[in-house]
């Protein structure tokens, strides 16, 4: 069995979310169209649905992550689930071993659901592989192989600004698509929406080596590379990347990738700019372009919270249904 | 029931008691609610016919649902929308078949978490009987005395058709 084919059970409903990859389009839109539903549900007076009433959810967490967990943490509350963050940070050499060592024992406390961030690729994957049977995984972030949540909300937010054809629509994703996670389950899910165009923007340094294999059009230019889009997703620039020789200053950086006013001309005239947080303000964008009219960076955010809802209750799911 | 009765009567004898109890009961403004999917097709009928001027509210009750533990999430959630504040409202739940009660039990927990309604009163099309809950209506379109195994759907919006269906 492949590593994917742990998301989904035999009847093709979500058991666990680890990666876009592996997952097909209308269970993409299954997600979205939950989510839409669950977006009604900050307007109650008690915002809170009963759904997930007396499972526990853990947040664990072996890398540090504010927005992502809160949001999380804000989900599981509204489906009535209760919640516990773990922070874990350790050295990478004892692990392994100990990664096993704390599931067994979460596990043995009863836990429905963990919620995973880890700086290892895979490592949702590898718990998934790992845990008891009636016990779900949704992965928030794994190194550099995959963010599925974060790319599920930025496509949220993608359909309730353009609407619900993506054929139409040309999105370029800038910055540091390298070591991004993000961007890795946005080229995912930007195709299996079947995206008009999809564009990746940054110094050949930040490019991986196969990414027109990817499905994806690579520019070295951020004027061409903007040019008549009608989404920019910004990525964000990590300071350590800097040491590692692969980009000269952030000075220099923001002079060519850096996002302006006067540079978003080249996009489309209705451009809606977007950034998964936090952002560098004067290294990826403009302040000026942060808080404008075409950033939808704040929505971002509270879409985050219906999508990671409708994703942890579909695998919540019960797993063989009855067919009523 | 007779099996070739117009819906359109049924609804119009609704619209008669529902009137009647609003006067009697001396409510002011009701506003109308209706429950996914034929629960809205009949409340848009009532509202117009009894001349409502407030939007008609909506009401997915998937989300409070009692057997998610058993069959999971429906796949088809539509948002409620209740275009209105419930608070002090006299709220009148539209359904089109009163069965188990246990829809109503849903759509009255999630009513409550909009707010707090000055009261509600329940109307179904029909009453097939076969109560698990201490829930009756106070309007009825038609009671139907239906069989365990037998099974009775509204089709509509247009045209709006009811069917007795047996399970195998």
């Amino acid at each position: 069995m492949s590593r994917d084919n742990l998301q989904i059970d035999g009847n093709g409903q979500l058991r666990h979310f680890l990666s876009i990859s592996g997952l097909n389009r209308q269970l993409l839109i299954d997600i979205l169209d939950t989510a839409e539903s669950f977006a009604g549900v900050t307007e109650q007076t008690v915002k809170k649905v009963p759904l997930l009433r007396g499972k526990t959810i853990v947040n664990l967490f072996f890398e540090a992550s504010t927005r992502t967990r809160t949001t999380f943490e804000l989900a599981a509350k509204r489906l009535s689930a209760d919640v516990l963050n773990i922070n874990i940070t350790q050295s990478s050499a004892t692990k392994g071993e100990t990664l096993l060592d704390t599931l067994r024992n979460l596990e043995a406390m009863h836990v429905d659901m963990f919620i995973v961030r880890h700086a290892d690729s895979g490592a949702a994957h590898f718990i998934a592989q790992n845990i008891a049977p009636h016990v779900s995984i949704i992965n928030a972030g794994d190194g550099r192989h995959s963010h599925p949540t974060q790319a599920m909300l930025d496509m949220f937010t993608i359909r309730r600004v353009k609407g619900p054809d993506f054929g139409r629509l040309r999105v370029a994703i800038v910055g540091d698509i390298m070591h991004s996670r993000v961007a890795r389950s946005q080229i995912h899910a930007l195709n299996l929406l079947n995206t008009g165009e999809v564009r990746i923007v940054a110094p050949k340094t930040l490019i991986p080596a196969h990414a027109e294999a990817l499905g994806t059009h690579v520019f070295h230019d951020l004027r061409e590379g903007i040019k008549d889009v009608d989404v920019i997703i910004m990525l964000r620039l990590q300071h350590e990347r800097m040491q590692g020789a692969l980009l000269p200053s952030e000075h220099e950086y923001f002079e060519l990738f850096g996002l302006t006013e006067s540079k978003l001309a080249y996009a489309s005239p209705d451009v809606t700019v977007m950034h998964p947080g936090p952002i560098n303000r004067g290294v990826e964008m403009d302040s000026e372009v942060a808080d404008g009219s075409r950033s939808v960076i704040l929505e971002q955010v509270t879409h985050g919270i219906a999508v990671r809802m409708a994703v942890m209750s579909m695998a919540m799911s019960p797993k063989e249904a009855p067919v009523e | 029931m007779n099996e070739r009765e117009d819906i359109a009567t049924i609804i119009d004898d609704m619209v008669v008691q529902l009137d009647e109890l609003v006067v009697s009961s001396g409510h002011t403004n009701p506003a109308i609610v209706g429950i996914h999917t034929g629960g809205v097709w009949i409340a848009e009928q009532l509202q117009r016919k009894m001349a409502i001027k407030e939007p008609l509210g909506s009401l997915d009750i998937a989300f409070y649902r009692d057997d998610f533990t058993r069959v999971g999430m429906n796949p088809v959630v539509r948002p409620s929308e209740l275009p209105f504040s419930i608070d002090n409202r006299h709220i009148i739940l539209v359904d089109d078949v009163l069965h188990t009660g246990r829809t109503i039990r849903a759509a009255l927990n999630e009513l409550f978490d909009y707010g707090r309604p000055a009261s509600i009163m329940l109307a179904t099309l029909i009453d097939r009987g076969g109560r698990e809950l201490p829930i009756q209506a106070n309007v009825v379109g038609r009671y139907v005395d239906l069989k365990p195994e037998e099974h009775i759907k509204l089709s509509g919006p247009e045209p709006l058709t009811l069917e007795i269906q047996k399970t195998a």
